[in-house]
Order: C-alpha cells, then sequence, then structure tokens
C-alpha cells in the first residue's frame, strides 16, 4: 500500500527543504539566520502534519510552534544576541571528533533500525478521522488522556511562573531621582553635557558615522556603542581621509608662498593644519 | 511512496539537531536545535499515528508540544538572566564545573 | 538486717565517689571522710556478725537481692549479695584492717598533696573487695575481681611521676589479665555447662557435670587464682608491686587483695572437690610457689621485697591448703586471717621503719633500730614471731594445721606436700630472722644520704603506731582464739565443709618437727647475720643468691619465653601487615585514584562534552535494543 503520487512529489520536494533549513539551523553564523531557517523547516512540518491527517496539529504547529515560540527565540535574539555573529571554530579538542561520530553512528543505527522493521503497510487515518480530526483528539485528551492533560496545565503555570522569578530583578533600593543622578555624573566627573554629535559633513549626514578630532581620527564618543557592538558602524574612509588631507596640503601650499618665507616653515606648519583640520572637522 | 519515509526525514532531522547541540556554542541557537529535536520527533509521532491508524501519536505530538512550550520558557528565561550577569550567550562559559 | 548487705559495699563506694569527684575543697578534710566510711563499713560488718552469731545452721546464710543486673532470657545476671561465714569473715577481715590502714595512712601520707585522691583510691579498694566477697554469682565476683585489680593499679602506680611506679603498675595490670581472661573463660564454660553462673545453682549442680569440663573450669578458675594471689607462673608483679605507697601494700598486696584466689579456690570447693586433677594441680602451684617465695625472700635486700616473697610464700601455703580439699579449706582461711594480721602489721612496721629512715628501704641501711623506734620493734617483733610460728602465736596454729593436713593428704604426695611445707617453715623461720636482725639488731649502718643530710630515725606518730599495736595483738593472739574449741572450724565447716585429715606420722611428731626446722633456720639466721656485722655492700653470694636477688630469674624467664617470642610475631605481623595488607588496601587506592585522575577528564565542564556523552550513550542503547531483538 502506499500514497498518492501528489503526495510523494510534495514529500520530495518539502523533504529536501526541510533538510536544508534543519541544516541552515544548524549551520549559520547569525542567530537571526538560524530562527529564520528553523521557521522554514516547521512551516514544511507542519505541511506535513496536514498531508497525513493531523490537521489540528498541522495548524498547531504554525500558530504556536512557528507563530508563538520562534517569535520568542527572535525576541531573546534581539535581547541578547547583539554580539551577533557566532565563530564556528570549535575551541574543545576532540569535540568535533566526538560529535561526528556520535552523531553518524546514531543516525545510521536509527536508519538502519527503521529499514529493518517491516512497515509495509499502513493503516491510514480514515476510520479514526471519520468523525472529525479534532473532535477525535478532544475525546481521547478529555478520556483517556485527561489526568496528563491535567498534569501539562499545571507545568505549564509553573513553567510561566519560573520565568517569571529568573527574570524578575528584585529592586533593594528606592530609584535614584534625576536629580540625584545628574550629582553623581558631576561627582564622578563623568560626561556632563551631551554627548558629541556623530559625524556631520557637507555630503555625509548619519549617526552611524562617527565624528572627527581635530587631528583626523575618529571620535568613540560620537556613536551610539550598541551599534558599534553589532559592527554596523559605517568608518570614515581612509580614501576621504586621505583626499581631506591633500586638499589641506593643496591650500597650505597655496598660503606658503605668502607666509614661509617671513616665518619658521615648520611651526606655521603645524598651527595651520590644526586649523585646517579643526575647519574641516566642524 | 511508503510513509515510512517521513520517518527516515525524522531521523535525518533528528540527527541533524542533535549534532547542533553537539557543535553550536550559542546557547540559543543550541536552543533551537533541541527544538528540532523535539519537532523530527512530532513528525516520528503524527507518522506512527498514520501508520497505525489511531490518534494516540498525535495527542503524543500535541503533549510535545505542551511541554517544549513550557520548555523554551523558562529556557529563555535561564538564556536571559545567564546573558545578564555574564555578557554572554555562549554555553561554553557556563563551565565552573570543570576540573 | 538483710537490706545492710548493700550498704557495707555502699558505704566506701560512696567515699570513694565523694573523694573523687569533690576536688580540691575536700584536701582538707578527705582523709577522715575515707576513715570514717571505712569504719561504718567495719561497723556495719560487725552488727551484721553479731546478728549471723545469734543465729544458728543455715539461717546464718543471708541473702540480700539489689537489682536485676542484665536480665536477657536464660541469660539473668542479678546484682545481689550473699553473706555467709565465708564471706563475713573476709568482710571483718577486710573492713578491719582495712580501717586500720586507712588510720595509718592519715599519718603515712600527711606530706602527701594527693592524699585526698589516695584515700579515694582506698575506698575504692574497700568496695571492690566486698564486692568480691559478697557476690552471690561469679559475674558479680568478677566484678569486684577487675575492681579490685583497677585500685590496685592506682595504688602501685600512685606517684606515678616515678617511672619505675608506673611501670610497676603496668606490670601488675597486665599480668592480672592473664589471670582475669582465665576467670573469665572460666565464667563462660560454667555458663555453657550449667546455664547459669550463680553459686547455687552451679555448685548443686556441679557432681553432675562431665569430669573434663570440670576441670577445664578448676584449671582456668586456678589460672585466675594465680593471677591475682601472685601464684606461680603469673607471680613477677607482685614484686614490683612494692612501688605503691607501703599502707597498700600492707592492705592490698599483703593481707586482702592477694588472697582473693584463695577465696575463689574456697568458694568453688564443690567444682574442685569433683575434680581431682584441678585439685592436684592446685596444691602443686601452692607448693612451688611457697619455696619459690621463700628462696626469693631469703635474698632481697629491700625490705618490702624480702616481705613481698613472704607473702607470696604464706599464700602459697594457702593455696597448698585449699588444694588439699576439704581437709584443708578452713585451715586455709585461717592461715588466710592470721597473714592477714601479721602480714599487714609487718608492712605496717616496715612503713614506720621507712617513715623514720627518709623512705630508705635497703636493710643493710638499717641496724639497731630498737633503740630508736620501740613501738615498731615490739609490734614488729610480735608479727614476726607470729609468722615464723613461735608456739602460742597465731602463725604457729594455723600454719602447724597446713602442714600436718598436707601430710594427712596421703600415699607420696603427703609426704612430699608436707616435706615441702615444713621445708618453707623452716626457711620462712631463716629470712624473718634475717629482715629482723639486719633492721633492728646490730650496729646502725646508715649513711648521709647524697645531700648530706644524715638520717636521724625516730618513732612514728601515734595514727601510725595505734593500728601497728592493734596489729599485733591480732597477730598474738587470734591463733589462738581459733584454735580454742576448734571455734574456727565449727564456724566455717556449714560452708566449705571439713573432714579430719589422718596423718600417716603423729601429730605430736609432725609439731615437734616443725619446731626443730623452725629453731634450724633460726640459727641458721642467727649466725649469718646475728653474730658477725652485716656488710653494708651485698656480697656476691653463691648461684642460687644471685639468681634469687633477680627472683630467681622470673622476669628474665617471661621475657625470653613469652615477650620475645611476642615481639618476633608483632615484628612479623606488622611486617605482613605492611607489605601485604598495605600493598592490597594501597594498591587499590592507588589504581582508584588514578582511573579516577583520567575518568575526571570527562568532566571538563562543558555541557556540549556532556551532550556528546548523551548522545553516545543513547547510540549505545539503541545498538544494544536491536542487537537484543536479534537485528
Amino acid at each position: 500500500m502506499s500514497t498518492s503520487t501528489g503526495e510523494a512529489i510534495q514529500f520530495w520536494i518539502l523533504a529536501v527543504v526541510a533538510v536544508l533549513g534543519a541544516i541552515g539551523t544548524v549551520s549559520m553564523k547569525k542567530a537571526v539566520h538560524s530562527a529564520l531557517s528553523l521557521a522554514g523547516t516547521m512551516i514544511v512540518l507542519a505541511v506535513f502534519y496536514l498531508a497525513q491527517g493531523a490537521y489540528f496539529l498541522g495548524v498547531v504547529q504554525i500558530v504556536v510552534y512557528t507563530g508563538a515560540i520562534m517569535m520568542l527565540f527572535l525576541f531573546v535574539v534581539m535581547l541578547v544576541g547583539i554580539t551577533a555573529a557566532d565563530s564556528l571554530k570549535e575551541t574543545i579538542k576532540g569535540q568535533r571528533w566526538a560529535a561526528a561520530l556520535c552523531g553518524l553512528g546514531f543516525g545510521i543505527l536509527l536508519i538502519a533500525g527503521l529499514a529493518n522493521a517491516s512497515l509495509h503497510s499502513f493503516a491510514g487515518l480514515g476510520a479514526a478521522n471519520s468523525g472529525g480530526n479534532v473532535e477525535g483528539l478532544a475525546r481521547l485528551i478529555f478520556t483517556t488522556y485527561v489526568w496528563a492533560f491535567e498534569l501539562t496545565g499545571a507545568l505549564l503555570i509553573t513553567a510561566a511562573v519560573g520565568a517569571m522569578v529568573l527574570t524578575h530583578r528584585e529592586r533593594t533600593q528606592r530609584a535614584a531621582t534625576q536629580r540625584e543622578l545628574s550629582e553623581q555624573r558631576v561627582r564622578e566627573g563623568a560626561q556632563v553635557t551631551p554627548l558629541p554629535a556623530p559625524g556631520v559633513y557637507a555630503r555625509h549626514n548619519a549617526v552611524d558615522i562617527p565624528g572627527l578630532l581635530p587631528d583626523g581620527t575618529a571620535s568613540e564618543l560620537t556613536v551610539n556603542p550598541t551599534l558599534r557592538a553589532r559592527g554596523q558602524i559605517r568608518d570614515v574612509s581612509g580614501e576621504r581621509l586621505a583626499q581631506l588631507a591633500e586638499l589641506e596640503q593643496r591650500s597650505e601650499n597655496w598660503l606658503e608662498r605668502d607666509e614661509h618665507e617671513r616665518d619658521g616653515g615648520h611651526r606655521a606648519n603645524g598651527v595651520n593644519s590644526a586649523n585646517g583640520s579643526n575647519g574641516g572637522g566642524q | 511512496m511508503n510513509p515510512v519515509n517521513y520517518l527516515y526525514l525524522a531521523a535525518l532531522l533528528f540527527t541533524i539537531g542533535g549534532a547542533g547541540v553537539m557543535i553550536r556554542r550559542n546557547a540559543i541557537i543550541v536552543f533551537m536545535c533541541v527544538e528540532l529535536m523535539l519537532n523530527a520527533c512530532n513528525l516520528a509521532f503524527v507518522t506512527f499515528a498514520r501508520l497505525h491508524g489511531n490518534l494516540d501519536g498525535q495527542i503524543f505530538a500535541f503533549f510535545t508540544m505542551v511541554v517544549a512550550a513550557a520548555e523554551v520558557v523558562v529556557g529563555l528565561a535561564i538564556i536571559v538572566t545567564f546573558f545578564r550577569s555574564r555578557h554572554s550567550a555562549s554555553v561554553d562559559d557556563a563551565s565552573l564545573m570543570k576540573l | 538486717m538483710d537490706h545492710l548487705i548493700g550498704a557495707l559495699v555502699g558505704a566506701p563506694l560512696l567515699g570513694a565517689g565523694i573523694l573523687l569527684t569533690g576536688g580540691r575543697r575536700l584536701d582538707r578534710t578527705g582523709h577522715w571522710i575515707g576513715c570514717l566510711l571505712s569504719a561504718a563499713s567495719f561497723v556495719i560488718g560487725a552488727l551484721l556478725f553479731a546478728d549471723m552469731l545469734g543465729k544458728s545452721g543455715s539461717a546464718r546464710t543471708m541473702t540480700s537481692h539489689l537489682f536485676s543486673w542484665v536480665p536477657v532470657a536464660g541469660f539473668q545476671a542479678n546484682v545481689s549479695f550473699q553473706l555467709d561465714q565465708l564471706s563475713m569473715t573476709f568482710v571483718l577481715l577486710i573492713t578491719g584492717v582495712g580501717t586500720l590502714i586507712h588510720i595509718y595512712s592519715v599519718g603515712y601520707m600527711e606530706q602527701d598533696e594527693n592524699r585526698r585522691r589516695f584515700f579515694g583510691y582506698l575506698n575504692l579498694f574497700l568496695a571492690a573487695m566486698l564486692l568480691l566477697v559478697l557476690a552471690d554469682n561469679y559475674l558479680l565476683l568478677y566484678m569486684g575481681w577487675e575492681g579490685v585489680g583497677l585500685a590496685s593499679y592506682l595504688l602501685i602506680g600512685f606517684w606515678q611521676h616515678k617511672p619505675s611506679a608506673a611501670t610497676a603498675a603496668k606490670k601488675a595490670f597486665i599480668v592480672n589479665r592473664v589471670g582475669d581472661m582465665g576467670l573469665s573463660i572460666a565464667i563462660m564454660v560454667m555458663f555453657a555447662t550449667f546455664g547459669s553462673f550463680s553459686f547455687g545453682p552451679v555448685f548443686s549442680h556441679a557432681t553432675s557435670a562431665s569430669q573434663a569440663k570440670l576441670t577445664v573450669i578448676g584449671l582456668l578458675l586456678l589460672l585466675g587464682a594465680c593471677g591475682k594471689s601472685a601464684q606461680v607462673p603469673l607471680q613477677s608483679w607482685l614484686g614490683d608491686a612494692m612501688e605503691g605507697p607501703t599502707p597498700v601494700s600492707a592492705l592490698i598486696h599483703a593481707a586482702t587483695m592477694v588472697t582473693a584466689g584463695v577465696y575463689l579456690i574456697t568458694r568453688s570447693s564443690a567444682i574442685f572437690n569433683a575434680a581431682p586433677a584441678a585439685q592436684l594441680a592446685v596444691t602443686v602451684v601452692g607448693a612451688v610457689t611457697l619455696l619459690f617465695g621463700a628462696i626469693v625472700g631469703c635474698a632481697k635486700d629491700d625490705i618490702k621485697k624480702a616481705l613481698a616473697g613472704s607473702t607470696m610464700s604464706q599464700i602459697g601455703y594457702m593455696i597448698l591448703a585449699a588444694g588439699l580439699g576439704p581437709i584443708g579449706y578452713v585451715f586455709a582461711i585461717m592461715h588466710l586471717i592470721t597473714h592477714g594480721f601479721f602480714k599487714a602489721g609487718l608492712f605496717l612496721g616496715a612503713g614506720s621503719v621507712m617513715h623514720g629512715m627518709n623512705d630508705e628501704v635497703d636493710m643493710r641501711k638499717f641496724g639497731g633500730l630498737r633503740k630508736f623506734m620501740p613501738v615498731t620493734y615490739v609490734t614488729f617483733g610480735l608479727a614476726y614471731l607470729a609468722i615464723i610460728g613461735f608456739p602460742g602465736l597465731s602463725g604457729y596454729w594455723s600454719k602447724d594445721k597446713i602442714i600436718e593436713a598436707a601430710f594427712a593428704k596421703g600415699g607420696t604426695d603427703g609426704w612430699i606436700l608436707g616435706g615441702v611445707a615444713l621445708l618453707g617453715a623452716g626457711i620462712t623461720a631463716f629470712y624473718m630472722t634475717r629482715v629482723m636482725l639486719m633492721t633492728f639488731f646490730g650496729e646502725k649502718r646508715w649513711v648521709p644520704d647524697a645531700d648530706g643530710h644524715e638520717p636521724h630515725p625516730h618513732e612514728a606518730p601515734r595514727t601510725m603506731t595505734i593500728p601497728m599495736i592493734i596489729l599485733a595483738f591480732g597477730s598474738v593472739f587470734a591463733g589462738g582464739l581459733f584454735s580454742l574449741n576448734s571455734s574456727f572450724l565449727h564456724w566455717l565447716e556449714p560452708v566449705t565443709g571439713h573432714t579430719e585429715g589422718h596423718s600417716p606420722v603423729s601429730t605430736v611428731l609432725i609439731q615437734a618437727a616443725t619446731l626443730v626446722v623452725l629453731a634450724l633456720g633460726l640459727g641458721l639466721a642467727w649466725v649469718q647475720y646475728g653474730r658477725q656485722a652485716v656488710p653494708a655492700v651485698a656480697p656476691r653470694g653463691s648461684l642460687l643468691t644471685r639468681a634469687a636477688r633477680r627472683d630467681l630469674l622470673q622476669d628474665d624467664f617471661n621475657h625470653v619465653a613469652l615477650v620475645k617470642p611476642g615481639e618476633y610475631l608483632t615484628r612479623g605481623l606488622v611486617y605482613l601487615d605492611h607489605s601485604v595488607v598495605d600493598g592490597v588496601v594501597n594498591g587499590t587506592a592507588a589504581s582508584v585514584g588514578g582511573l579516577s585522575g583520567r575518568m575526571r577528564r570527562l568532566q571538563n565542564g562543558y555541557v556540549r562534552s556532556y551532550a556528546v556523552s548523551m548522545l553516545g550513550g543513547t547510540a549505545v542503547l539503541v545498538a544494544a535494543t536491536l542487537l537484543m531483538r536479534g537485528v
């Protein structure tokens, strides 16, 4: 006995997608990409559930798993995953080999066991789903498995409370007022004034570009640390700095005819350079 | 096509997920791999339900989903807490029990 | 009246408790508390004695059940007392002499800062000794037996700052352990045989048990008696025990504790009467010790050690008599009582001499003391006459009866035992005369000690002389009083039984022979120590003398026969322990440790490694399941 041809075609196409998604989950450097790959695999699985007569589960898979749980994952990735790309270089000695051995061995054993089992016929769910899949499941859940069902309810409540306990931070002292915070900042000698603005150029005006100091180097203070941690800063390129320096050089050269002959060139050069870059930076 | 192919797919997904758990260091990705393994199991359950012609396998898949939801909630809370204290989500940093 | 029996033991026990826990605040009154409670015990004993005299026949045996000690099914150990004529005799001796020696100790220990502790131990001893003689079963007796051993140990080592005293105490304790082991095994065999260790059931069933078992019990009891009474072969501790204070030597190691063996054998007469082989062993031990102690006593220059040899010898007489069976029990006890008087008197006299001579014990440094210590001289002299068996004095009546009973045993045994006893009497006369002459007669031989202090011999204080005088009265009159109308015989007969011995030689002849050997010994001593001056340094002497000075090589024998093999055995065991036992243990530990060190590397703290282990384990489980299903 076998399934319809349509299902076979669907299986072979979607199975490839599912495996690719799974491999992507394991091998993507960024957690967001992994999560997206996993979501893809899960949607494929939902389709498989539907194809195998598990209509309720198929919908639940999409709504709960792919919808809710994966969203939760993404939230946490946003909270945590700022450090972004995860190096795939192995640090534990022999871990790769052991993992490969165990994984391959286990997989081969599983598949060999399945191949060996004589599963050449299947009953199909026609009879079981005759009164409707959801009704059938409900009958089982509220009769045979009612005790387990109640227990899962308790488990969910416990998990919710547990998550709250884990993430809750007790406030042990009164929150500092605005006034106290500013006083403290003055006392500690921290930056009192607002932070300097990011780089603003004639042609560029963006938060992801650091401002330049008078000597032409980029200022750390001018860009958001979060952006830097994510690696999303667009650096002032060396080419542009070189162009700037060249421009200044040219203007100095142009001025030098007037000034260099009267004063010591070296000193005048330094002053002019400073003035020049200052003007450029602002 | 024989529905046993679904089981082969489940075994493959399970193994890939297991490999991910062993190889990846980012706790969130490890967690996702665990979810992948659970989903592979669910696929196997659903397929078995179909092979045997009753709904018990689907019930088990249903329970697996509920428990997985609970597990995700607690697990992610642990990851967030851990990240707060360590500023890292690497499972290798949680190795205080090493020799 | 019966309930007063517990108070006999209770009074000195209370004293020991008060004195040993009372602390420093009792230092000034403690010794009087000790004396008072000891005297109280004596008064109670006297009351009970008067009560007993008022009764007759079997009514004289009083019992008092205090409580059940260990009631376990068939094993019923009770703390209950039995006071019959035999116990009564001992009670009066122990409390009477004990009280006198308590009083004596008040003076003797005056300078000792630990006098309170001393009296506490003395009271403890009295309580244990009374428990021993009053017990109505062997287990309680054993408790008293161990109690006196403990008190003896504590008192021998009373001056524990002296290494010799500490060593002597340990020696006494260890040698006694051998004997105690014998007694405890005897009690176990007894329980296995008779199902009880109370005197009543054991003695009434004694004749029904097999000969072999009775002999075993008898020999084990004899071993116990040998340990406590310093009989060959467990005699070596008594000489060293003289390291203790002299009142201790007088009370414990002369008058009372060392006679516990005689009490044990007499009390167990029912068993010994039914086991002739054990009885013969008893007589042999007694006869050998009799000569052994006498010979040692002849060679010692230390006055207390000479008296210790004498004690050994006199107890040999008692054991010999007790081994003779019903013809000797009464005389054994009679000699025990008279010996208690005159030997305590002799020791107290010796203590008085030492008290006056700056604790000097070497008789070669005495001489001519009769002029300086008249009371000591007279009391010591009377006790001396009593011990050598001078006609009319205590020793004469009791010792003569033992010699007669030895001859009356009949056959070759009788002749040998009688001859030994007779010879012993002669040697006794010799060594005691020697002690007397060297101490009180001749020229003064004392010399200044290392610091230049010349001893100034002087009479002891009244607290010391009064007990000596009372004991001297006992030494003189006790024997005669006991023999008057055979009163002692009639008194003890219901308990020990008595049959009149029939000597192959006439009584008159034996008495005459006794007097002859007495005169010979006395004369020989006079020739050697009276007529010519005693050299201040001991002459080399004959081989026998030199051996006797070393206690007839008993320590050397023990060393070669027991200590050395023990050492070799121990060394062998230590080697075995180090190489084999430790090897196995350490090897196991090392291999486990090494394995653990390697296993430890699995615990690297990385959760991913653990995940690998888990998956590996799951794979193995799956493989095993598949194999089991025959894939």
